[in-house]
């Protein structure tokens, strides 16, 4: 197996790695950097709970290599709050109860980041179309939406 | 307690693990480091559905570098279980479901292990397999559990040894043959469900750590850790005390982390590698090959009524599929059979509920605990019944349904409820009668309603504990042994301990992750139980924490506990309006005057409760004094249109109310009213496949479709209504499997309404729905 010396900017903070040409985002964010927030769900880009930004744009961790992503820019749900204070969009979570068991509120939330970046005041059906690859067994979805809905009335992602 | 009105019970307060969990700070079980010494594991797996293991040969696999060990079941004859002890860790002589563990290997990565995997070479000798419960049932089935007779099994669980029935449960009551005659209807049908999965995002994982000294340690993503260990323990044979189990928060459990599923292989493999942590983490495939299901069940029910619409009599036979082991599923059976005719009077019924081996993956607890598998077909039938006689469902339902005092099918007297609030304010919210227009000129709308009950279906004396601690602030820590799987359940027991001892919510912390070592005993976060006896145990355990602060200082300021209170984190006095604040002195207790000497001491509050009134049944005729501690009752109502070009149906408004006897916290309730709603409304639409060969076919998110969020339906109308339980705190009972138990046959109800077809077997696949109405319509010809 190669090792590949890369960079990668994670939550802000440039981070230098040596990661074998086969390991994922996921794993080296979970793994070598101990960014947990990030849940690993299926290993196969079918449910969104390992859902990160890179560069801004939401992806599955475990369906990208590390090494593709030299230099880039990764925001994990541990990069959302600053100074302990809670984005619009995470208080709303809280807020309105569209937290259960929580294993799927870290990729709903970095998907829900990029669509409200993207689109600050998105209709139901936006939100649907953007959170569709994100499954949740627990809260059956509208508090969720009505959280990001919540958020983008109150300024959205910060 | 003096200050009758309570100020936290019946409030929303914030979840205690939101922020947590937004954050991404809230631990589950694989974001535990262990460092480099941790070892990764991968279980082989059965690729038949029944067979004898003839050899198993590890030899090439040993050799892969990087390989520490490889265990099999030959070296394990002890059986896992806790109804029935049927369940070996590894397969010892003969394989019962496609994906049963084998062997294991464990290996310095999980690369290496995937590929000594592969090494292992397993020669089998392939038996007729059975997957039918009825097929299965008879006499000349292939025989799953020869030794069936010699396994140790609860006494209250009736296994018939020489054939595949784990448990039959009878239900004698009235003359049900005499009451036929006496029917003006009478309506027969058999229904069928398949096995489904429970799906949580968290997968199963575990680590194990086997050391030196004997003692084992084992995280494991559980909703019963103290329940896992004693199951364990047992079957390995060792100490309680030697077996310690952490369970952090559970990522979903549904049922399907209660007991045993792939725990006690991480513990057997770590025993192969002592002094280094093991790890034992499915994958999503393994998810659903591999782990527990909702069983399958096949229901032949007739039942009658006169031509006033009473019902008579009602005959019922319950064949629950229950997969290769039955250990959980016996109890299923059970419960479906002391509440086999639903939250219905019937005089008459004659019920057989078995519970029958199968060459499926094992059948076990899923949210609900036989009630969805039952009402499925029982809350069809009495449509069914209903249009025979010209009666109106909800009508039909409101005459029938079971009230308060009523003796129930186990000759048990039912505890306080209110049905029929439930089914009125369901009907109103969905606009029941009124017809609705679809929404486009290819679509049919139609309206259906359901109604169910359910108990916690339980052993009859499952306990539970609690300890409440301070810290010198007079902030609070609740030790509890019952978990959060997301339903709020350390939400709930930190207002009722802030609520008993007068203090803020915000200053009460529920410790965790819960530890077999640290916590106190609960029998298992099941039968949504822990409001209701947690609750009773949290309230107990803050309420001796609270006399013992009121004892310390009335003896202090020299006058009576009763004219004492604690309010805002102050002891006050309501007869000499002195105050006192608890910081400090619940620690360090109060000096006397003068400092002559000090009174009271670190406070320490300790709490339990066990229902010690449920009775047993006859085993031949059902009946009891009480079956079980109560009921929880509820309806649903749904406004549905299906395409009729398609088949595909959509689930437009469903009304949801149940009876919660006392709501600790209403949102935490409307959560999961929601919730259960649309995984109700999924469970209608899967289905775990199988070809003729046993293999499950479809094992990813792609191919067993869980609901999305784009499914749900446009309006769910939650609500609840309030008769309190006596044997529940400040009346309150669970709530949180009732929420999506009849769904799918009030979806089935509503489609009948649409389109006039009945569909007895789930699922309602838009491809079946499709079919039908070619047939009907006569279309395509």
């Amino acid at each position: 197996m190669v090792i590949h010396t890369i960079s990668l900017i994670i939550n802000g903070t440039e981070e230098q790695l040596q990661v074998p040409s086969n390991m994922t985002l996921l794993h080296v964010l979970r793994d070598k950097l101990g960014f947990t927030g990030t849940k690993n769900g299926c290993e196969a880009g079918e449910c969104g709970a390992c859902t990160v930004l890179v560069d801004g744009e939401p992806m599955n961790s475990c369906l990208v290599l590390a090494v593709e992503l030299n230099g880039r820019e990764i925001t994990t749900v541990e990069g959302l709050a600053e100074d302990g204070k809670l984005t619009p969009l995470q208080q709303a979570f809280v807020d309105l109860n569209a937290v259960q068991c929580g294993y799927c509120t870290p990729g709903m939330l970095m998907s829900a980041t990029a669509l409200l970046r993207r689109n600050p005041h998105p209709s139901e059906t936006d939100i649907q179309e953007a959170l569709i690859g994100n499954l949740c067994r627990c809260t059956g979805y509208q508090r969720i939406i009505d959280a990001i809905l919540k958020a983008s009335r109150n300024g959205g992602t910060r | 307690m003096k200050n009758s009105e309570s100020s936290l019970i019946g409030q929303s307060v914030r979840r205690t693990d939101a922020i947590d969990k937004v954050t991404g700070c809230a631990v589950f079980v694989d974001d535990i480091p262990f460092g480099p010494n941790l070892l990764h594991s991968r279980l082989v797996r059965s690729p038949h559905p029944h067979a004898l293991i003839i050899s198993i040969d590890t030899k090439e696999a040993e050799q892969l570098p990087g390989v520490r060990a490889i265990v099999t079941g030959k070296d394990l004859s002890a059986r896992l279980g806790l109804y029935l002890i049927d369940r070996p860790i590894f397969a010892e002589k003969r394989v019962r479901y496609f994906g049963e563990p084998v062997a294991g290997v464990v290996a310095t990565t999980e690369d290496i292990a995937v590929e000594a995997v592969k090494l292992v070479k397993i020669e089998y000798e392939v038996l007729p397999a059975v997957y039918d419960p009825v097929e299965s049932a008879q006499p000349d089935a292939p025989l799953l559990h020869p030794d069936l007779g010699s396994y140790a099994v609860a006494n209250f669980i009736f296994p018939e040894p020489g054939t595949n029935i784990s448990e039959h449960f009878k239900i004698r009551k009235g003359d049900v043959e005499a009451s036929w005659s006496d029917c003006e209807a009478i309506a027969e049908e058999q229904f069928r469900l398949p096995p489904i999965e429970h799906v949580p995002l968290e997968t199963h994982t575990s680590i194990a750590l086997s050391e030196k000294s004997g003692q084992i340690t084992l995280w494991a993503s559980s909703q019963s850790p103290f329940a896992m260990r004693d199951m364990i323990a047992q079957c390995l044979g060792i100490s309680h005390s030697k077996l310690r189990v952490i369970a952090p928060l559970v990522g979903g459990g549904f049922g399907g982390k209660a007991g045993v599923t792939m725990e006690a292989c991480a513990v057997v493999m770590a025993q192969a590698v002592e002094g280094r942590p093991v790890k034992l983490r499915l994958t999503r495939e393994e998810e659903f090959v591999g782990t527990s299901v909702r069983q399958s069940l096949v229901s032949d029910i007739k039942v009658g009524c006169d031509k006033n619409g009473t019902l008579l009599g009602m005959e019922l036979t319950y064949y629950f599929g229950g997969g290769a082991y039955n250990d959980y599923g016996v109890n299923i059976a059970r419960a479906a059979g002391y509440s086999c005719t639903g939250p219905y009077n019937v005089p008459n019924v004659k019920a057989d509920s078995l519970c029958v081996y199968t060459n499926h993956p094992v059948g076990s607890a899923m949210r609900g605990f036989g009630m969805p598998e039952i009402h499925w077909g029982l809350e069809q039938i009495m449509d069914q019944l209903a249009e025979q006689i010209g009666m109106d469902p909800v009508e039909f339902r409101l005459k029938n349904c079971v009230r308060t005092d009523d003796e129930i099918v186990s000759g048990m007297k039912m505890t306080p409820i209110d049905l029929e609030t439930c089914i009125e304010k369901v009907s109103k919210a969905i606009r029941w009668g009124k017809v609705e227009k679809p929404t486009a000129p290819n679509k049919k709308r139609g309206k259906g309603i359901a109604i169910m009950w359910k108990a916690p279906a339980m052993p009859p004396n499952p306990g539970s504990s609690a300890v409440v601690i301070f810290n010198e602030d007079a902030t609070v820590n609740v030790e509890i042994g019952g978990q959060e799987l997301g339903q709020g359940a350390f939400t709930v027991a930190a207002q009722i301990a802030a609520e008993m001892l007068g203090v803020s919510y915000e200053s009460v912390t529920v410790s965790y992750p819960l530890d077999t070592k640290y916590s106190p005993y609960e029998w298992q976060t099941v039968a949504s139980r822990l409001t209701w006896s947690m609750g009773n145990a949290v309230k107990a355990a803050a309420g001796d924490a609270r006399t013992q602060i009121l004892e310390t200082v009335a003896d202090h300021w020299d006058e009576e506990i009763d004219d004492l209170t604690i309010k805002d984190g102050l002891v006050i006095s309501f007869k000499s309006e002195r105050e006192q604040p608890l910081d400090k002195m619940v620690i360090y207790g109060l000096p006397n005057e003068d400092f002559e000497g000090w009174k009271g001491g670190p406070v320490v509050g300790r709490g339990h409760f066990m229902p010690t009134y449920v009775t047993n049944l006859d085993p031949e005729t059902g009946q009891g004094t009480r079956a079980v501690v109560h009921y929880t009752v509820g309806a649903q109502a749904v406004d549905l249109e299906v395409d009729m070009e398609t088949g595909q149906l959509e689930v437009l408004n469903i009304a949801s109310v149940y009876d919660v006897g006392r709501a600790i916290n209403p949102d935490l309730i409307m959560t999961q009213i929601e919730g259960g709603a649309v995984h109700g409304m999924s469970s209608a639409f899967e289905e775990l496949k199988f070809n003729e060969s046993g293999e499950v076919l479809n094992s990813s998110f792609v191919d067993y479709r869980i609901a999305t969020m784009a499914d749900i339906p446009r309006k769910i109308h939650g609500d609840y209504v309030e008769t309190p339980v006596d044997d529940g705190p400040w009346g309150a009972r669970g709530v949180g499997e009732h929420v999506m138990v009849q769904t799918a046959p009030a979806i089935a109800n509503a489609l009948y309404d649409a389109v006039g077809i009945r569909f007895p077997d789930l699922p309602l696949s838009a491809d079946k729905i499709f079919l039908a109405l070619e047939e009907k319509f006569n279309r395509g010809k």
